[in-house]
């Protein structure tokens, strides 16, 4: 039988007649079973998650497939200089920022809204269908979606019709550099705003009905009562959703842009994630992994700052 | 981490996991209301089908176009119904080779990584949810860290790379096996199980894998149900890996053959031109929305049965422990 859990004396006892490794050795084997159930999952993620970290040093080197990640000649700093002294990392970095932008002005607000717009609807029956229409598309690849739009928004494709019936020009919109913010936010908003929108419904569905009666007992109108009772009911809500995006602020969506840029388009969709994927596919892992290390220690940066902030605001709400 | 906020606020009261707003408010008897209240409710119902009808169409679109004859695909139009239906195309995508090999390495690839997942996480998890798990804190923090930072793909392909898996079907199953988020979900239900249950058991001499297999996952399904699904969801829209391990045409996943077939082409210079496997019944708008369809009609089709558990996984578990 295994032995049973323990218990104070037996705590007691070992910190008596036991040093510190005999107090391991202990736990090892009284948790033998355990560990072995463990380390199979454990070493898959272990391999995963932290093998490749080996690799980051080629950020550092000059690598070459051929001699491998150990057998390459340290460089120093030279790919990160690299990065600096020619337009191309600077344009991605300028075009990151530029998304990230949008996601926080115009993409972080829609569904807000949306949630404010499904709490004044009365019929619980369409705020149903309305919610599961709107989360199809996360559940779709951004190949697809993409594939789809390209259609939607070609040449022959309903957007152009639509303007055809209001006699407005048609467009080629996926192969205009200046049109593709337009895709980008109206794509994101198809494809994220029911989904977005689930956290802040929870967030609403918290708010206490008597507040809400209480203030058509005393003749609020309905914007009166979003004003002063759905919006502060669900600012803590905000305040750290906003932070997160704030925090991640450089994970733009890369599936989204990657599968709806061209070679046409590239100047303005061009992104950190493009750029690092460009040199791996020229085999110029170097100077990607340096665009992609700059990437990572500026985002875990962020992440940190954040995090620090929510800890202040809402210590309940911080990830460590 | 957006689980970790959804959480603690989420209030859920219908216990569905979406939540629909507040309940509603019940119009007292003889209180009219307002002309102004009757234009707000107009207006919330038209943004909302506006919304809904705006979501649906590019699909309707997509899907008219694929069922559309070649010269109707030529023509301008909003297309919402196919005026001379035909299932050309379906038949060109379906009866070229390709698409059933992607189809077939997708199926076993969600179905292999899916039950791999689920095995591997919950006996990670489960060791990790006993408060005497030796190491607990630094294995915790791991986790959590492997959140926060990573190396990005470069490594990743080059750690895949050293370990000769370039063109294996395992490179597209092994690294996303056991991911850190999925764990902490687990861990963090399987400690909410009472622990008396388990004491109990272990007393009466059953083994830790019994206890796991025959008292915890049968009371942890809500878990293993969110994240099965979500796996098995990742696997089949995933395209990525395959980009980057896969080369051999015969080991191609799904999305890379949509990716392949649609994305690529869909270019100014190749659109209107002979892409290699057009026939005069179809045009390759009408086949790239095919072939699109063909890939995500199983979504569409499971989709209204499996939707709210998705929506309960958002809600489910907090990232810290």
């Amino acid at each position: 039988m295994r032995p049973s859990m323990p218990t104070a004396t037996t705590t007691v006892r070992s910190r008596f007649d036991g040093g510190r490794l005999e107090r391991m050795a202990r736990s090892y084997w009284r948790h033998r079973y355990l560990i072995a159930m463990f380390l199979p999952g454990f070493a898959v993620f272990a391999l995963f998650a932290y093998g490749p970290l080996y690799g980051i040093l080629i950020a550092f080197k000059d690598y070459s497939v051929i001699r491998g990640i150990g057998g390459s000649p340290w460089v120093g700093m030279a790919n990160f200089t690299g990065l600096f002294s020619g337009p191309e990392f600077l344009h991605a970095l300028r075009n990151t920022a530029i998304f990230a932008g949008l996601n926080i002005v115009v993409l972080f607000p829609a569904p807000i809204i949306l949630a404010l717009i499904l709490s004044e609807c009365r019929w619980k029956w369409f705020v149903r269908v309305v919610q599961t229409i709107s989360y199809l598309p996360h559940f779709i690849s951004w190949v697809v979606l993409a594939g789809i739009l390209f259609q939607f928004f070609g040449q022959l494709g309903a957007v152009n019709a639509v303007l055809h019936v209001f006699g407005l020009p048609s467009q080629s919109w996926m192969y205009q550099p200046g049109k593709f913010y337009v895709i980008y936010v109206f794509s994101a908003i198809w494809a994220g705003i029911g989904w977005g929108a689930i956290i802040y419904i929870a967030a609403l569905a918290g708010v206490d009905p008597e507040l809400y009666e209480a203030a058509r007992v005393d003749g609020a109108s309905r914007l009166q009562r979003i004003r002063h009772v759905s919006l502060p009911g669900i600012a803590p809500t905000v305040s750290i959703m906003f932070l997160l995006q704030i925090a991640h602020f450089l994970a733009v969506g890369f599936d989204q842009i990657y599968n709806l840029m061209t070679p046409i388009t590239q100047d303005s969709a061009d992104i950190l994630d493009t750029y690092v994927l460009r040199h791996v596919m020229s085999y110029d892992f170097s100077q990607g992994m340096a665009a992609s290390l700059f990437q990572s220690v500026l985002g875990l940066l962020m992440v940190y700052i954040g995090n620090r902030v929510v800890r202040r605001l809402e210590p309940d709400q911080s990830l460590w | 981490m957006a689980l970790n906020t959804a959480t603690k606020i989420a209030a859920d009261p219908g216990g569905d996991g979406v939540g629909t707003g507040r309940p509603a408010p019940v119009p007292r008897r003889g209180r009219r209301r307002s002309t102004g209240e009757w234009v707000a409710d107009v207006l919330v119902v038209a943004v909302l089908s506006v919304l809904a009808i705006a979501t649906l169409y590019p699909f309707l679109f997509e899907l008219t176009i694929s069922l559309s004859s070649a010269g109707d695909t030529q023509q301008p139009g909003l297309h919402i119904l196919p005026m001379h239906p035909t299932v050309a195309a379906w038949h060109a995508v379906l009866s070229s080779s390709g698409i059933l090999h992607a189809y077939l390495n997708t199926i076993v690839r969600t179905a292999a990584a899916t039950a791999i997942t689920l095995v591997l996480t919950a006996m990670m998890a489960y060791p990790l949810a006993q408060r005497t798990f030796p190491h607990r804190r630094v294995l915790n923090f791991l986790l959590l860290f492997s959140l926060l930072f990573s190396g990005g793909f470069i490594p990743l392909f080059l750690l895949v790379k050293n370990l000769g898996l370039l063109d294996s079907r395992w490179s597209l199953i092994l690294p996303g096996a056991v991911g850190a988020m999925n764990v902490i979900l687990m861990r963090n239900f399987f400690q909410a199980i009472p622990a008396e249950l388990i004491d109990a058991a272990r007393t009466d001499g059953a083994s830790e894998m019994r206890i796991l297999f025959t008292i915890v996952l049968p009371l942890s399904k809500p878990v293993l149900a969110v994240v099965g699904l979500w796996t098995a969801l990742a696997n089949w829209n995933a395209w990525f890996d395959a980009l980057l391990y896969i080369n051999d045409p015969h080991k191609q996943v799904l999305q890379m053959f949509i990716r392949n077939t649609v994305v690529t082409q869909a270019n100014p210079i190749l659109s209107g031109t002979n892409p290699g496997f057009l026939d005069s019944a179809s045009t390759t708008q009408s086949l790239s929305a095919a072939a699109v369809m063909i890939a995500t009609l199983p979504i569409i089709v499971l989709y209204p049965f499996l939707q709210k558990y998705f929506a309960r996984g958002i809600l489910l578990g907090s990232v810290k422990g």
